[in-house]
């Protein structure tokens, strides 16, 4: 399992936070040259998604200029807590989520 | 020599201009020693200045301190194992070989005119001009983080004051404390120094508080020579946690009152907070207009002639050297490459097409020496490493190699610092 950090910090009603996420993950782009004439075959994280009581409120597709361990930070406006997940899905199937309270006081 | 002598120079230059006669310039120039002005006595301004000197060259080195304190070997002033005062250098042997050496502070460079104004409100005319200032931290970068804040918590990125500041605070510590280093992004003065400064404040801390941690929050996912250093950190210093880019590691904010650092994931709370800003070239060469929007000097490899401004050169840890780093040996090896170019263009012959070597020693421990050496040459404008040459020292050494490597930097640095300063 690739290593994720995840700050989403407690907010007031109405207040707009950030959320800042973080995946571990080579971002293979296919491009890269193996020496024998081959490549080392393409693997990135193609999309992110967050989701609040299972609603989209964020997706990024991601694409090969991406660095390894794609750093995404994006803001909500906090009108309800409740529980967000994080959703990593790559180019292998590998798909990672996580799981953090969001609480709105 | 003389302000006279100066003066001479300037109406000399005015002369050619009048009669518009550039073909006849260059026998003039070549006929009289041509004068060149040197700012920052640093390694590389030192060392620059020394070389046009010897050269035969009208030369001022302008630095305003009297004593200069080198940053190489300060790790070990932290640690206890050397006091500051071997850090330190005066410009006595360069004024006994007949160099000028003007206590004052420039002011402002006059690129067209040729000119530099110092301080005192006196002016310097100049053939040639050589920047060597070194680094300025940058104050703006990172949040809560201001020279104020330094007095608190210490960069000890330019050695002196704040060395011994960090160093107190080490001491004053209690046993069972958490020291923290924060490392900035690439690129910085000496790549591989914070982790030296972290082995050897870890060798403190296990020897005088054994039960003190180390914690470096690190702007990178991987530095200079790190399987060596992280091989001798597992072996020595258990206590000693490195926390990369990718682990949350990069530090954001500065909260003084609490003495937080910030990171993008969480807060870690220090008792001895040392904090590495990010930097850029120092404040002289942004003031001639040498500095690009990185903050850095962009030079011609073969000459180290700005590429923003003809006829000044930049030298040491403010010019952007390509695959050079900003090391003390660096600005040595560069110093006499832009000495001997310059010679080379007031004599009006082309400067020759350079080869520069770097070496960086660092301490793991007292008897524990690290090496990594590279050769550089210009490659479509850029000093690129020569392929195949240089190196790093084996991952598998022995004891009695790795004391020997300590006693090699040790040497080093007494062998440099007496080249430009004994």
């Amino acid at each position: 399992m690739a290593r994720i950090l995840i700050n989403l910090p407690k907010a007031k009603r109405g207040e707009i936070v950030e959320i800042r996420t973080l995946i571990q993950h080579p971002m293979e782009t296919g491009y890269r040259p193996k020496g024998d004439g081959t490549s080392f075959p393409r693997d990135i994280i193609r999309n992110f998604v967050c989701e609040l009581d299972q609603i989209e409120i964020f997706r990024a597709d991601l694409f090969p200029a991406i660095a390894a361990n794609p750093f995404i930070a994006f803001t909500v406006k906090a009108e309800e807590g409740g529980t967000m997940t994080f959703s990593w899905i790559d180019d292998l199937g590998m798909s990672q989520t996580e799981t953090v309270d969001f609480i709105v006081e | 020599m003389t302000r006279a002598s100066f003066s001479r120079r300037a109406v000399l230059r005015t002369g050619v201009v009048l009669s518009a006669a550039a073909a006849l310039a260059r026998p003039a120039i070549a006929q009289s020693a041509g004068h060149v002005v040197v700012i920052g006595g640093g390694f590389a301004g030192a060392t620059c200045a020394r070389e046009l000197n010897r050269g035969g060259l009208n030369v001022t080195l302008v630095e305003p301190a009297a004593t200069y304190t080198a940053c190489p070997f300060s790790n070990g002033v932290l640690a206890g194992l050397r006091p500051l005062s071997r850090q330190q250098f005066t410009y006595d042997a360069l004024k006994k070989e007949g160099l000028a050496v003007v206590a004052q502070r420039a002011t402002r460079i006059d690129g067209q005119e040729r000119r530099v104004s110092l301080s005192d409100g006196t002016t310097l005319g100049y053939d040639r001009l050589v920047l060597a200032p070194g680094i300025d931290l940058r104050y703006d970068a990172l949040p809560g983080y201001t020279e104020d804040v330094a007095q608190i918590m210490p960069h000890a990125w330019k050695a002196g004051e704040q060395t011994s500041l960090l160093r107190g605070q080490l001491e004053a510590m209690p046993d069972g404390g958490t020291v923290i280093i924060s490392v900035p992004a690439n690129p910085y003065r000496c790549p591989p120094g914070p982790y030296e400064r972290a082995s050897l404040v870890a060798y403190y801390l296990k020897i005088q508080k054994p039960r003190a941690k180390l914690i470096v929050l690190d702007a990178k996912d991987s530095f200079s020579k790190q399987g060596l250093f992280q091989g001798a950190w597992k072996a020595l210093y258990p206590n000693l946690e490195w926390v990369s880019m990718s682990s949350g590691g990069k530090v954001i904010e500065v909260d003084v009152r609490q003495r937080m650092l910030v990171t993008e994931f969480g807060r870690h709370k220090a008792d001895v907070a040392n904090v590495i800003p990010p930097q850029h070239a120092g404040e002289v060469a942004v003031l001639a207009g040498t500095a690009d929007r990185t903050g850095w000097c962009p030079i011609d490899p073969v000459t180290f002639e700005s590429r923003q401004q003809p006829g000044i050169h930049i030298i040491g840890d403010a010019c952007i050297a390509g695959s050079m780093p900003k090391s003390a040996f660096s600005a040595n090896a560069q110093a006499k490459v832009c000495a001997a170019a310059i010679i080379n263009l007031l004599r009006g012959q082309a400067p020759q097409t350079p080869k520069l070597i770097n070496t960086c020693y660092s301490l793991v421990a007292p008897d524990y020496g690290i090496t990594v050496a590279g050769v550089y040459q210009p490659v479509n404008g850029v000093l690129t490493d020569v392929e195949g040459a240089g190196g790093v020292s084996p991952a598998d050494g022995s004891a009695s190699l790795r004391s020997l490597e300590a006693s090699y930097a040790d040497a080093w640095f007494r062998t440099i610092t007496d080249e430009v300063f004994g």
